[in-house]
């Protein structure tokens, strides 16, 4: 046991959530949540939808204050910074949200280059020549500098998202849902970028998802939650950790349920409560 | 103590992050809801009943004092972060001037018509008043002075509320909406320093130019009208006009414009980031900026055109205010 705790504590990680909580009031949405990220995984978070998994992404970038527990990146404590040192650690990170987020005043270059003009202090040379380059890593021609995000369809809104989050050269990258609303082919096209992105450099990454695809194809660790409402008690959120290929052979009902994308014996919960009312 | 007081409210409010009451008053009703709907299943006592509707509507008028108390604290809370970053570190160029452009430039048009329309009417309203006791020469002091103390700060203050302030909570709300904001901070850009202390300082330099343009406008159109229309002598119209009105006059209308100014532009983009989700949070922050910010006017001019009432007499004992 012992020399357990000292060989986890050696392996180094990048992440480290330490027994959070997150709590709106009398809501709980996490509950302690230990998770722990080594330095180059790409680590895949599975659940239904208002299981708390943005809660989880939102909190580890500090846009959600834990309740209880620490949040570690690369060995600070991030709720103990001041505004001004929270500020710079996000340099640190990416973060790609479902729906691109993009600045709708400004223009597709303006947007890419935002953290850039923010932070660095580059050319306006350097800076188009870094914008450029980056567009045409995630397949956007040059042409797309000047429109706004309003023209642009879906797909080519969260590759923008993508290389906007990149340009600063991340070491943490997080996905919110890249995948969700868009068709099978863009879907795949995401998938590719997110692994060419971690071949390029090398980059933790969470992806935030409930597409199986995706975990699948991109997740070296896969890690599931489900909501509190639904735990057995005793039992903590977090109902499996493992490879992919553990995923598939778990035995666990609800993973499979999930993996598989059956009601299960939720269409008998619809029923009953109709029948309540 | 007080700052426990306000945690205990802001704690109740947690519970329920989209709106404790709305929240609350469906779990509420639910129940009589059903006992309407299906009268056989359950059937409770008059008595009961007028109960429960009394603790339902003492629950809601706590609930309102609660709720109000909350927002008043977390508006001041985001006054003061407004400050601190407005001085800690001052914006930059290009968040100024698109809102400089907009506050300034864009509303001078509407403040000028605005302004022309009242010094006519004005005129015409208190002309008649006036030529009653025969004192139509004195017309320009009434005009004046009402312009440029009252009307022309309360109608530039207003229409920039109506012109920008609202703009402001409608496009800062969509920005929380579609998790713009989220974006900035997640950029290691503070959403307050980038998107508050340039609207405010916008609202806040150009407002008093809005005022000036707008009492001006008024004098202007208040004299054609009275010269032109009422034939009254231009002597005796600006003679009388500058009798009544004085530098402190017009030194009132622009520092209650200050006030507005900094009001309309907290107020609505206050309203922007608490915006509710979805299309109708939109509109209603739109809508209650507006609301709040004409009502905060009003309040503001009431206080300050008292206080500067004491000032003035302070200053100048025996002078008439």
């Amino acid at each position: 046991m012992m020399i357990e705790q000292l060989l986890d504590q050696e392996q180094e990680s990048i992440v480290d959530v330490e027994k959070l909580s997150v709590t709106f009031g009398s809501q709980e949405v996490l509950k302690d949540i230990t998770l722990r990220i080594p330095p180059g995984q790409t680590l895949a978070l599975l659940g239904e939808s208002g299981c708390g998994k943005t809660v989880l992404m939102k909190s580890i970038i500090g846009l959600v204050k834990p309740t209880v527990g620490t949040i570690e990146f690369d060995g600070e404590n991030i709720n103990q910074l001041t505004e001004r040192q929270l500020s710079r650690m996000r340099l640190r990170y990416g973060f790609i949200f479902q729906n691109a987020a993009l600045f709708d005043s400004m223009t597709i270059g303006q947007n890419v280059a935002f953290p850039l003009r923010q932070h660095g202090r580059f050319s306006d040379n350097q800076i188009r020549e870094m914008v450029l380059s980056r567009l045409s890593e995630v397949g956007l021609p040059d042409s797309v500098v000047f429109k706004k995000p309003a023209e642009l369809s879906g797909g080519m809104r969260k590759r923008v998202g993508l290389a906007r989050a990149l340009i600063m050269n991340p070491e943490l990258i997080m996905y919110d849902e890249p995948t969700t609303g868009l068709d099978p082919i863009m879907s795949d096209v995401i998938n590719e970028l997110i692994l060419r992105t971690r071949s390029r450099n090398p980059v933790t990454s969470i992806v935030v998802t409930h597409d199986m695809h995706t975990a699948r194809k991109v997740a070296d660790r896969v890690v599931m939650l489900i909501p509190r409402q639904r735990l057995d008690p005793g039992e903590n959120q977090v109902i499996f950790d493992g490879s992919v290929k553990e995923l598939e052979s778990c035995r666990d009902r609800r993973v499979q349920q999930f993996v598989n994308g059956e009601a299960g014996e939720r269409l008998m919960e619809m029923r009953a409560n109709g029948h309540d009312q | 103590m007080l700052l426990k007081v306000y945690q205990c409210f802001v704690d109740d409010r947690d519970m329920y992050p989209w709106g404790a009451p709305q929240y609350r008053r469906a779990r509420r009703l639910c129940p009589n809801f059903m006992s309407i709907v299906a009268p056989n299943n359950s059937k409770p006592r008059i008595a009961a009943r007028i109960t429960g509707w009394f603790t339902e509507w003492v629950s809601d008028w706590g609930e309102l004092v609660i709720s109000s108390c909350i927002a008043l604290g977390d508006f001041c809370l985001f006054i003061l972060s407004t400050f601190r970053w407005m001085f800690s570190r001052f914006p930059k160029g290009e968040t100024l001037w698109p809102n400089f452009y907009q506050v300034g430039v864009s509303s001078l048009p509407v403040v000028a018509l605005t302004g022309t329309f009242i010094g006519v009417v004005l005129a015409l309203q208190s002309s008649s008043q006036l030529g009653h006791y025969g004192l139509t020469n004195q017309l320009g002091g009434v005009i004046n002075l009402t312009l440029v103390r009252e009307l022309g700060p309360v109608l530039a203050a207003t229409m920039l509320a109506g012109r920008v302030g609202s703009a402001m909570a409608a496009e800062l709300g969509t920005m929380r909406v579609t998790e713009q904001i989220d974006a900035l901070s997640a950029m290691g850009a503070d959403p307050i320093h980038y998107l508050v202390v340039p609207r405010f300082l916008a609202c806040l330099l150009f407002i008093p130019t809005l005022t000036i343009m707008a009492d001006f406008m008024g004098v202007a159109g208040g004299y054609f009208y009275s010269n032109i229309w009422l034939n009254i002598d231009q002597h005796y119209y600006w003679t009388n006009s500058a009798k009544f009105v004085n530098n402190f006059d017009l030194f009132t209308g622009i520092l209650k414009s200050l006030f507005f100014g900094s009001a309309i532009s907290l107020i609505s983009c206050y309203q922007g980031f608490n915006c509710k989700p979805g299309a109708e949070g939109v509109g209603k922050a739109a809508t209650s900026s507006f609301v709040f910010a004409f009502i905060v006017i009003l309040i503001l001019d009431l206080s300050l055109g008292l206080s500067l009432k004491a000032l003035y007499e302070s200053w100048y004992p025996g002078g008439t205010y």
